[in-house]
Formats: structure tokens, C-alpha cells, sequence
């Protein structure tokens, strides 16, 4: 099968910058994340289907079955597509509301992580003031 | 009539009714009634494609018409239309419970959402239970936690916006390594027909084929919540509205066990390197969940911890690859799903009537409340594997399979097992003597409470105790047809160790 450089780089790229938006603290970061990611799967997905630079469906060419793009991918990527816009959309609603009960843009801290933190106040000196008390 | 025409509607009927209940939402009895007649009905339709499955083989719809590697396949083989018959059921009860507790609390402007999202998730669960195709696999995966994400965020409350972050945010790193799994396994076979691409991926290169496998098992492993992927699960499922955490609990996690069952034994048979990393990750799974539940003050969260350490359990089967392996994986399965959503059932009841669900604060509670712990009691030494309860048949399939085996990690991991389940007792019965034993504690409010939403009512509904009761009768109904279930278990897995039948039923 032969492939395009330029669309693999691309997804690589997509792929990394996805993952490293995701494990920052700030929550608009890790939801940019996750679209990223998204679209790199898609791409990944789209050239499952076959070497790119054929028209959808007919090739120009008119030769029956040899010019024509593999339908699949594109139906499923569009599915794809729909479910991560439906999704990242609920997940903004969560970030905001997220922002309009703690007044922050962060990730909350593990509640285990803080309730340990609190069990041993000799070993925080770089922790937040309020955690302290 | 054949039953084949019946194949669809667990995923439909859910999927119109939850349409029709939007629109219902000002009529919050005629929602109730709705929901209640849908899953009865998916509950005899599981029963009617069990037997089907049970006495003429897989039954298999085309969807649209469309001939196998084209179109989309549900296929009902005996582990499908089990695990369907089972979650159809458990769901039932649930419903009845949260409907107990919805009426018990009077109006509440959620409920409206709470019907048409359950019936939605019931479909998704449907869906990935029936499907014969990897693509539907995902849809069916998306409409379950799309649903879930809702219900789980039912409350809109800090703790409920914090956990459901994690939950959501996990989960869709999941669905796109989903996504990417598919699109490998396309451009590897051509196909994301399940049975067609069990034939195509023998001539797939052996280390191209390992690759996908491990994938797969990375993105199911996450939604089954094994070992070095669970930490998502305890943070998450504690703070939504306890039948909501119940039918998580019991049903969420072994649909990705289920995922893995069918992807592991159709699309890779045979593959030593996957049963190996299979028998770790059932060692580990079960002894980190564990301990990880000993260390727990919040009964919802040592629960949460005992459903990863019991995923454990049914990884070891799997690992194991052996008809006896595979059987007991299933029987395990379906004890775990009815015992573990009893127990947060009865947790619930106990947060209701204690006040708390902090094992600290708590105390007391069978002078108060001696029915519940009865109740608590019976699931909690199935869980830990009493005899002659269904926890202790199923581990006893699980462990025979392993000695039988013989290899040095199998019995590692029967080890395991074994220390696993004298653990859980401890820990369940640690939980059983702080709420029940001792004075009768004060009702306090928890001063740092994760669930603000049935907290310290004090007052338990019949019909929320009748559907807990009802579920740990289901439980001991286990125990008295165990000798049938394993039967079927067995059958189950040898058509599992046979993928040549599924394929043949799918595509000819």
C-alpha cells in the first residue's frame, strides 16, 4: 500500500500535540487536547482506506472499480466526526461549569491525593496555604 | 415466526421509547410506566434469543438487507444474548429502584433527564452486546457513555463536575484509541466486520496481528478498568446518585470485559504473548483493586475498588484460554454483575438510613435496620466467594481451570486469586462491622460528603428495599441454577474456543 508522507507526518503531529495538550492542568487545554487527538485518529482512519489523491467514489479516469475511493473510511471518519463534536460539546458545557463552581480553569486535585496531603502536614511546605490548615 | 426478527428491538425499542420520554417529560408517571415496560420487554426478548442461541445456534440479522462483510451484523450467540439477558435484568431493577427513590423524594427537575438518558444507555449496552461488527462496536460504546456521562453528571454539583471530568475525559482518550485501533485494523484487513476480519487477520503478519490485539486490549482495558488503567473508576463512580453507580458498576466495566472476551477469542486465538500479558494483568488487577479497597473509609469507594480487583477474575480466565478458563470467565461475569450492582444498591440504602456512607461515622445499623443487613450481608460474602454462595461456584470454575492449566503464572495467578478473595473478605467485612456492629451511631452530616443527593433522609422506600431484595434474590437464584448456568457457560465457551462457528453463522 502505498502512502503520503505529508498526511502521516501530519497525524503524527496531531497525535503529539494532542497528548501533550491533554496532560496539562488547565481544563481548555486538555479539551483542545482531545480534538486534536480526534483528528488525527480520523486521518489515521481516512488513509486506512487506501493510497489518497482519488476523487470519492468515481475516478476521473472512468475505468469501473480501479479509479474508485474506498467509501468506507470517509462513512465511519464522518460518524466519527459527529460523535466528537457531541462530545467535545458536552465536555465544554463540563469545563464551564466546572469554571463557574471553582472560579478556576484547572483540573481539581485528586480528592484521595488532597485527603493524604492533609495526613501529613511535614512534607507539603510547597503545597497551597489553605491546605494547611 | 422466527426469533431472528426479534434480534434488533433490545436496541430500538430502548432508543424510540427514550425519544418518546423527552417529549413525556412533564408526565413523570407516564415516563415511569414507559421505562419499566420497554426493559420488560427487552428482558423477555434476551430470554426468547438465549433460548434461540441455546437450541439452533447464533442467530444473525443483516441490517438493511446488506450481505455480512458490507453491512452491519448483529449477531446473538449464547455469551451475547446472556450477558443481554443478564444487564436487561439487572437494569430492571435498578430502574425500580431509582424510581423508588425518585418518588420518595418528590419532584426533582433531573428525573425528567434521568428516564430517557437510562433507556439510551440500556440501548448502547444492548447494542455492544449484539453487534458483529467493530465499527458498531464503537457506536455502540459512544451511545453508552454519552449516556453515561449525562447520568453520571446528573447533579451538576462540584464534586459531581470534578468527577465527571476524569470519567469523561478518560473515557474519550479511549474512544480515540478506539478509533485508532479500527482504522489500523482497517488498513491491515480491509475490514471491521468481526467475522470477516477474523479470517482476513490470519494472513496478517504475526507481529502486525500482536500489535492490534494489544491495542484492542488497551482501549477495552480501559473501560473494564484493569490494572494500570482503573485509576479513572474509584475516583468517578462514588459521587453520581446511587442507582446510577449500581448499574455502572455492575454493567459499564463488563461490557469492556465483554469487548475484550470477543475481540481476544474471535479476532486473536491463540496468541501466547496476549494470554501471558492477560494472566499479569489478572494478578495484578486483582491484588493492587484489593488493596487498594482495604485502605478505603467511604463504603461507595471500598465497593468501587472491589469491582477492579474482581475484573481480575475474569482476566484470569480469559488468560488461562482453555474451554474451563473461558467458562468460568463467563459464569464469573454474570455473578459479578448481579452481585456487585446489589451491593451498591444496599449501599445506597445504607447512606439513606445511616446518614453517611463513612464507615468512621457510621455504626450500628442492625438495630436499626436489621433487613438491611441482611441484605448488605448476603452479596458481600457471594462477592468474597462463601460457599455455597454464586461467588464461590464461579471462583471455584476459575480456580479448577487454573490448576488444570499448570503453567507457573497460571498458578501465580491462582494464588492470587485465592488471596484476593480471603482479602475481600476482610475488607467487606470490615465495612459489615463498622456500619452494622457496634452502638448505634449518631446521624451526622459527613463533614466532607461526596454525594449531597440522598444523604441523611432516614427514610428507605419499600420500593427502593424491594428492588434491593430483589436483586439479592437474583443473586441467590444463581447459587440454585449454577449447575444449568455452568452448562451454559461451557457451551458458551466452546463456541468461544471454536471462532470457526461464529464466523461461519455471521458470513454463510
Amino acid at each position: 500500500m502505498t502512502g503520503n508522507l505529508t498526511l502521516a507526518l501530519l497525524t503524527g503531529l496531531l497525535y503529539t500535540v494532542g497528548t501533550y495538550l491533554l496532560l496539562q492542568r488547565t481544563l481548555t487545554r486538555v479539551v483542545i487536547g482531545l480534538g486534536l487527538l480526534g483528528h488525527g485518529a480520523n486521518l489515521l482512519l481516512l488513509q486506512a482506506g487506501g493510497p489518497p489523491g482519488r476523487a470519492p467514489f468515481s475516478g476521473a479516469a472512468g475505468t469501473a472499480g480501479d479509479g474508485v475511493a474506498d467509501p468506507l473510511p470517509q462513512a465511519m471518519v464522518l460518524t466519527a466526526i459527529v460523535i466528537t463534536f457531541g462530545v467535545s460539546a458536552f465536555l465544554l458545557a463540563l469545563a464551564y461549569r466546572s469554571w463557574v463552581l471553582t472560579g478556576d480553569d484547572e483540573v481539581q486535585d485528586d480528592v484521595e491525593d488532597a485527603r493524604i496531603a492533609r495526613q501529613r502536614p511535614d512534607r507539603h511546605a510547597h503545597a497551597h496555604p489553605e491546605e494547611l490548615s | 415466526m422466527s426469533t431472528r426478527v426479534l434480534l434488533p428491538l433490545p436496541v430500538v425499542l430502548p432508543l424510540l421509547t427514550a425519544g418518546l420520554s423527552i417529549v413525556l417529560a412533564r408526565y413523570q408517571r407516564l415516563q415511569r410506566l414507559l421505562s419499566v415496560l420497554v426493559l420488560t420487554s427487552v428482558v423477555v426478548i434476551a430470554g426468547l434469543l438465549l433460548h434461540t442461541a441455546d437450541t439452533s445456534g447464533p442467530a444473525v440479522v443483516q441490517l438493511g438487507g446488506w450481505v455480512a462483510p458490507i453491512g452491519i451484523s448483529l449477531v446473538a450467540d449464547r455469551l451475547s444474548a446472556l450477558l443481554l439477558l443478564v444487564s436487561a435484568t439487572v437494569l430492571l431493577a435498578v430502574l425500580l429502584y431509582a424510581i423508588g427513590q425518585g418518588v420518595a423524594d418528590g419532584r426533582r427537575s433531573p428525573l425528567a433527564v434521568f428516564h430517557p438518558c437510562y433507556l439510551v444507555l440500556a440501548a448502547g449496552i444492548s447494542m455492544a452486546f449484539l453487534t458483529g461488527d467493530l465499527f458498531n462496536l464503537f457506536v455502540a460504546f459512544e451511545v453508552m457513555l454519552v449516556a453515561s456521562y449525562v447520568l453520571i453528571t446528573l447533579d451538576g454539583g462540584a464534586a459531581q463536575v470534578r468527577a465527571g471530568m476524569t470519567y469523561v475525559v478518560v473515557s474519550l482518550l479511549a474512544s480515540v484509541l478506539f478509533v485508532t485501533a479500527i482504522g489500523l485494523v482497517y488498513a491491515a484487513t480491509g475490514t471491521v466486520n468481526m467475522a470477516d476480519a477474523a479470517e482476513r487477520l490470519q494472513d496478517v503478519p504475526d507481529g502486525v496481528r500482536l500489535v492490534l490485539g494489544l491495542v484492542l486490549l488497551v482501549v477495552f482495558g480501559i473501560k473494564a478498568a484493569v490494572f494500570p488503567l482503573f485509576s479513572w473508576l474509584p475516583d468517578s463512580y462514588p459521587t453520581a446518585p446511587s442507582p446510577v453507580t449500581a448499574v455502572f458498576a455492575g454493567l459499564l466495566t463488563k461490557v469492556g470485559v465483554y469487548a475484550i472476551l470477543r475481540t481476544q477469542t474471535l479476532l486473536f486465538p491463540d496468541s501466547e504473548v496476549i494470554s501471558q500479558v492477560l494472566l499479569v494483568l489478572a494478578v495484578l488487577t486483582m491484588v493492587v483493586g484489593i488493596l487498594g479497597a482495604l485502605v478505603q473509609d467511604d463504603l461507595k469507594r471500598l465497593l468501587s475498588f472491589t469491582i477492579v480487583s474482581h475484573i481480575g477474575y475474569m482476566l484470569l480466565g480469559l488468560g488461562l484460554a482453555s474451554k474451563a478458563g473461558l467458562a468460568g470467565a463467563i459464569l464469573y461475569t454474570v455473578h459479578h454483575i448481579v452481585v456487585q450492582t446489589t451491593l451498591f444498591l444496599v449501599a445506597g440504602l445504607v447512606e439513606r438510613r445511616g446518614g453517611t456512607s463513612s464507615l468512621r461515622l457510621s455504626g450500628g445499623l442492625q438495630h436499626v435496620a436489621p433487613l438491611l443487613a441482611v441484605l448488605y450481608l448476603l452479596p458481600a460474602l457471594s462477592l468474597a466467594g462463601i460457599p455455597p454462595l454464586s461467588g464461590f461456584l464461579a471462583k471455584l470454575g476459575l480456580l479448577q481451570a487454573g490448576v488444570a492449566d499448570g503453567g507457573v503464572l497460571a498458578m501465580v495467578a491462582v494464588a492470587a486469586a485465592v488471596a484476593t478473595s480471603l482479602l475481600t473478605l476482610y475488607a467487606v467485612g470490615r465495612a459489615w462491622s463498622e456500619v452494622f456492629w457496634g452502638p448505634v451511631a449518631d446521624v451526622v452530616a459527613d463533614p466532607d460528603r461526596s454525594d449531597s443527593v440522598d444523604v441523611g433522609t432516614a427514610r428507605t422506600p419499600r420500593l427502593m428495599v424491594g428492588a434491593a431484595a430483589l436483586a439479592v434474590v437474583g443473586g441467590l437464584a444463581i447459587t440454585v441454577v449454577a449447575g444449568p448456568l455452568y452448562g451454559l457457560s461451557a457451551r458458551a465457551a466452546d463456541d468461544l474456543v471454536t471462532p470457526s462457528r461464529y464466523v461461519e453463522a455471521v458470513l454463510r
